[in-house]
């Protein structure tokens, strides 16, 4: 049977993925290829990050029955808190999942890029736990903004370096990354989303995919059936979607909404919403849809977060939004701000503004009362209160 | 292009619409008065991810400059030049320009040659080989210390009507198990390995001395990086001077 998870020998889903690396990577490619797909399938592996999973991150995390937001919505809505993961994200699912192979291919020098400061404070973490260096690359202009982020990493024992490039967010620590890597190939990039070049978008999207492993089990228990309606997910590079999504794309009565963020608007010039603006390209390594000008020059998007300010997607993701198994959705600054605030105020819950944008799309649905619908709370918003207070400063 | 391999050859790598927009005519003119072999004309890019920092540089000036592809092959027509040009640059610029559209005018303004630093031999073979056959244009493909045997050999095959580019190493210590010398001695095999392909060596050649060194294992040598410098400091008439002796 055809899934949509399935990729061809040179790593693509559809059109979309593969490996456009330099030369000088493709040893480290090919390595990565064969660890991973030994380990996979190795029991001692797989039990190993089990076990860590539970008694580590703290899995399972909950599936929570919203009142609030059922009432305000007409529909069940769920909320899989993954910000309840040790570290405050899902993130720490995929750190974790990559340092135990990093640690079997013998590698000590571990480096990652990082956006919102999640998948840089889940790797510093990961990496003090398994006794390896660190080395984050961040944007300057989110060294800023994540403040708390990038002093939690430093606290863990990893190296913060500014990328300075471009828009000097999630883009261009990852282009540093990459550089640094091919100036390093002795070390281990460990990439925090379903992007980059093959066999990245498909590893990470697998050491997510615990996330509708567990959605399957838990909504079992409290609905008596094991696909919910609805699922929605906010997506930057897309790996919390890649996790929610993972065991329900080949479920077609499952409908499956992906969250972009469209910054200031979508038609504003002020977007990160890549499904919406971007066109077939490549960028990090694969073919996917990404935001650029008619040269080919990737544009710098934006967002009020971090996390999603990134102009590419994960090819997984362009693969199954192009092929219209994947419904996408934008929600702007603002909408994803009200959705916080209106989270915290009624569930007692801050979540990231990541997250608020999944929130935010519920305006946008029409919902039947007896809809099961899960959202994907992907991580808490502590990291976000300082720029939360500038809105509220700037606005009031 | 046929290269003659009677001597090493030199190669310089510029940025197009670096310093200003409009230098290529002039830098080519000059780049041939001192008997230049090829001339590598990189493209643009905004994620130039493979460049060190003064590549990365030149391309974001040249971009602030307005250079586009369109405008690269508008004055490469306008140039009356005996000196071979490669262009080299990202996939992406040329996909959104069109793969077939960006054959087409190279062939049309005579440069047979593409460095595609992010383009696979794999991706090539499925997707490319056909259109660049009809073309004409050959891809020269990079190949470094670490590539196996068997990639070598096949790099050279579809290179060999023109040459393949190694990268002299992967600029970092300790993992690498490759000395100095053992790294000459591995030159010298993937120069048997490419057979009547020419290898031409890049990355890090930054003057004379290291020209010949370069050029004592392989057919010639590339300078990017340090005439990008002597550009930016109006000096490239006397960086070329050191290498060579005007025609």
């Amino acid at each position: 049977m055809n899934s949509y998870l399935d990729t061809d020998e040179l790593g693509f889903y559809g059109d979309f993925g593969g490996a456009y690396i330099p030369e000088l990577l493709r040893p480290n490619i090919e390595e990565l290829e064969q660890a991973f797909s030994y380990y996979r399938n190795d029991a001692q592996f797989i039990d190993e990050y089990k076990s860590l999973l539970k008694d580590y991150v703290g899995r399972p995390t909950p599936l929570y029955f919203s009142a609030k937001l059922s009432a305000t919505f007409g529909a069940k809505i769920y909320l899989k808190r993954e910000d309840l993961c040790h570290t405050g994200a899902h993130k720490v699912n995929n750190t974790i999942g990559q340092i135990l192979l990093a640690k079997r291919m013998g590698k000590s020098t571990i480096i990652a890029e990082t956006g919102a400061g999640q998948h840089g404070v889940a790797t510093a973490t990961a990496c003090a736990l398994s006794g390896m260096e660190c080395k984050v690359f961040m944007g300057e202009k989110d060294i800023e903004r994540q403040a708390p982020n990038v002093l939690r990493m430093n606290y863990l024992g990893a190296e913060v370096i500014p990328a300075v490039s471009g828009s000097k967010t999630l883009k261009d620590a990852t282009n540093e990354a990459i550089r640094y890597w091919i100036n390093h190939p002795e070390t281990f990039y460990l990439i925090g989303s379903v992007v980059g070049p093959h066999p990245y978008p498909k590893m990470v999207a697998e050491f997510q995919s615990i996330i509708s492993e567990e959605i399957r089990q838990q909504l079992l228990e409290k609905e008596g059936r094991r696909n919910p309606d609805i699922v929605i997910a906010c997506v930057g590079g897309g790996s919390n979607a890649a996790g929610a999504f993972y065991h329900f794309y080949d479920v077609p009565e499952v409908q499956l909404i992906a969250v972009e963020a469209a910054g200031e608007g979508v038609m504003t010039g002020k977007s990160a919403a890549t499904s919406a603006l971007g066109t077939p390209g490549v960028i990090h390594g694969s073919m996917t849809l990404l935001m650029q000008d008619q040269d080919g020059q990737i544009t710098e998007p934006h967002s009020i977060s971090a996390g999603l300010d990134y102009p590419g997607i994960g090819p997984l993701h362009a693969h199954t939004i192009s092929s219209g198994r994947v419904q996408a959705i934008a929600v702007t600054d603002n909408e994803a701000l009200e959705a916080a605030h209106a989270l915290a105020l009624t569930e007692g819950i801050i979540p990231a503004l990541e997250t608020a944008h999944a929130l935010g799309a519920l305006n946008q649905l029409t919902l039947n009362p007896d809809d099961v619908v899960v959202i994907n709370l992907s991580g808490r918003g502590d990291k976000d209160l300082e720029t939360i207070a500038k809105f509220i400063n700037k606005t009031s | 292009m046929k290269l003659k391999t009677t001597h090493p050859l030199l190669s310089i790598f510029l940025t197009a619409g670096y310093p200003q927009l409009n230098d290529l005519p002039r830098q080519l003119a000059l780049l041939e008065k001192y008997g230049v072999d090829f001339v590598e004309v990189g493209i643009p890019f905004s994620d130039p991810l493979a460049d060190g920092p003064v590549i990365q540089e030149s391309s974001t000036i040249a971009l602030k400059n307005g250079m586009q592809l369109s405008l690269i092959f508008q004055q490469l027509k306008a140039v009356n030049t005996s000196v071979p040009l490669v262009l080299m640059g990202y996939l992406n610029p040329i996909l959104q320009f069109g793969m077939d559209r960006f054959l087409a005018e190279a062939n049309h303004v005579g440069v047979k040659h593409v460095v595609l630093p992010d383009l696979s031999i794999e991706i090539y073979e499925r997707s490319y080989k056909e259109i660049f056959d009809h073309y004409g244009v050959t891809p020269c493909f990079l190949v470094t210390p670490k590539t196996s045997d068997d990639r070598i050999r096949k790099a050279a095959r579809l290179s060999e009507k023109g040459f393949v580019y190694l990268v002299s190493t992967n600029a970092t210590t300790g993992s690498q198990h490759l000395t100095t010398l053992n790294l000459q001695e591995r030159y010298r095999e993937v120069k048997s390995l490419c057979g009547a392909t020419p290898v031409i060596m890049g990355f890090g050649i930054r003057d004379k001395a290291t020209f010949e060194a370069a050029t004592v294992d392989v057919d010639g040598a590339i300078i990017g990086s340090a005439f990008i410098q002597a550009l930016g400091s109006g000096k490239e008439e006397e960086f070329l001077a050191q290498l060579k002796s005007p025609k």
